[in-house]
């Protein structure tokens, strides 16, 4: 078999493994590190020695024998320091056999929903859910995140700590809890989502593969929350602006705009089905964020061309994203979009009022944004100043190498 | 984000008054502070890298010749400050990265007392999306 396949399988493998053996054994730290051992473990043996007839099952075993041996040392520990540890000792000993432990099609989301409790820091929130319910090993998401592996080992170790110091169960939170917590679970899909998608130059595959892991993540999630539209939303955003990956960057990794994007590099399978979804989620009458967002991203996708796109029906739809939450950075899209539609001194005059909102002035965009529509208005200098400024706010290289371009070819327009 | 922190120390006085001029249990705990600041920072799972670099006697600049060989000069008896040292770490928030900025001025000195030493924090670029 394949290494690529054999890893494919264990990723998709890796939480049902898990839920199983935390089901069993209780300890989620402990149960992590056993199956990432037993992932490790199968990474290396199968390609050699084949498939087992039950890979699920195997894995299983030999993550419970990784278990059953941290248990006896935790016991041989414990009796050391007291002897009231003896009376747990029998109830503690696992009976291992070679029975299968019973998993939960479930066990995906309620992981989901540890890795990603609000009391982790987000950043420590991502790495542990790529590497409990993505399967992902420390070594491969330290690449992905371009930090040494003893660092993200040391994230994941202190994520686990602090998911055992909350006493979060393995459980599915309570009806009352669920909405705000699986809000946190798209959240951090969605920037597992970004990492890779922002991609454009060092280690370009390793961190692609995030945006795919991303999308199967929450593939999986929408399969079991078929209903549910902000996960169909986000599912929908995530494939629609997937799509555009190849036609966004040049051959030397330069930033390719929308509106200069070849159209015939999109990626038709996977627009065709977030427009299915987005236009179901609609249907329903389920709007949300990431339902609007993939709406508007299923819009552009649909034109022939940049200048075909309906922008009346974008600016219609960042008006009740607008609505829906009070975010700087959809109000600058808007202004875009209003642009668009009425000309660029409508969209100056918002960017005005924006440009008094704390959360978003001298951020590079506004000065970005600014740039674009003085130079549709024609305003060549003001326009040239305003790409320098955003140029020089930008903490991104190819966005820096973007706006710079975009004040010479303005500046040779003498 | 990662953040690279880079700290600067006074030119002035290295030599008359720079580390190598305090009591030996003085440079203990100011390597001593050090060296638990990146403990802290590795089991935090925030650092990237940290190292501190060769005093400035022998800081040169480079420039290639027209040949492409390396024209060399330097050092400069008239800068203010030199580089002594960097961390790169990897934070959730500019805030977390002027805290870590913040400890590490704070590096005890002769007699213990604060050098409070400048350190200049600079976001290393990186790759968000452009598109919205």
């Amino acid at each position: 078999m394949q290494r690529g396949g054999v890893e494919h399988l264990l990723r998709e493998l890796a939480p049902h493994v898990l839920g199983a053996v935390v089901r069993r054994y209780g300890d989620f730290a402990a149960s992590e590190d056993a199956v990432q051992e037993a992932l490790l473990a199968a990474a290396m043996q199968w390609p050699r020695e084949g498939m087992p007839d039950n890979p699920r099952a195997w894995l299983v075993h030999v993550a419970g024998r990784r278990m059953t041996d941290h248990v006896r040392s935790e016991l041989a520990r414990r009796q050391r320091e007291t002897l009231l540890a003896l009376w747990e000792a029998p109830a503690q000993e696992p009976a291992f056999g070679d029975d299968d432990f019973p998993g939960d099609p479930d066990d995906t989301l309620v992981l989901l929903f540890m890795c990603c409790h609000p009391a982790l820091t987000t950043s420590s929130a991502i790495a542990l859910t790529l590497r409990a319910v993505g399967g992902l090993t420390t070594a491969e998401i330290a690449r992905a995140f371009l930090v040494p592996e003893a660092t993200m080992a040391q994230r994941i170790s202190r994520a686990k700590q602090t998911i055992r110091d909350s006493e979060v169960p393995f459980a599915m939170p309570d009806a009352s809890e669920r909405a705000a917590r699986l809000d946190a679970v798209l959240h951090t899909l969605y920037l597992v989502f970004n990492e890779g998608y922002a991609t454009s130059s060092g280690d370009v595959l390793k961190r692609a593969d995030l945006s795919d892991e991303a999308i199967r993540l929450t593939r999986e999630v929408h399969a079991l929350l078929p209903r549910d539209g902000e996960v169909a939303g986000l599912l929908a955003l995530m494939l629609l602006t997937d799509a555009r990956r190849a036609a966004r960057t040049g051959a030397t990794g330069e930033l390719i705009p929308l509106d200069q994007q070849d159209r015939r590099l999109w990626n038709r399978a996977f627009i065709d089905e977030g427009i299915a979804l987005v236009s179901a989620t609609l249907a329903r009458g389920a709007v949300g964020a990431y339902s609007l967002q993939a709406a508007i991203a299923a819009v552009h996708d649909e034109a022939e061309t940049a200048d075909a796109a309906d922008w009346p029906q974008i600016l219609a739809l960042y008006s009740v994203l607008l609505r829906l939450a009070d975010n700087p950075m959809v109000a600058l899209n808007h202004a875009i979009a209003l642009a668009m539609v009425h000309g660029p001194a409508a969209g100056l005059e918002r960017l005005d009022a924006l440009a008094r909102d704390k959360r978003i002035a001298g951020h590079h965009r506004l000065d970005a944004v600014r740039a674009h529509l003085l130079e549709r208005a024609g305003e060549r200098d003001r326009a040239i100043a305003h790409y320098l400024a955003a140029a020089a706010k930008t903490a991104s290289v190819p966005e820096r190498d973007y706006l710079i371009a975009q004040a010479a070819r303005l500046g040779d327009d003498v | 984000m990662k953040y690279m922190l880079m700290m600067h120390a006074p030119k002035e006085g290295w030599t008359t008054a720079g580390i190598g001029t305090w009591p030996p249990k003085d440079i203990q705990a100011h390597i001593q502070f050090m060296m638990d600041l990146n403990a802290r920072l590795r089991a935090a799972g925030e650092l990237v890298d940290a190292q501190g670099l060769a005093g400035p006697e022998e800081a040169k600049l480079v420039r290639a010749r027209s040949d492409g060989t390396p024209d060399t000069d330097g050092p400069f008896a008239e800068a203010k400050e030199f580089l002594a040292g960097f961390w790169i770490v990897d934070v959730d928030s500019t805030a977390r990265a002027y805290a870590i900025a913040a400890q590490a001025s704070a590096a005890p000195g002769k007699g213990g007392v604060p050098l409070n030493m400048p350190i200049e924090v600079r976001q290393v670029m990186s790759a968000p999306p452009v598109d919205a």
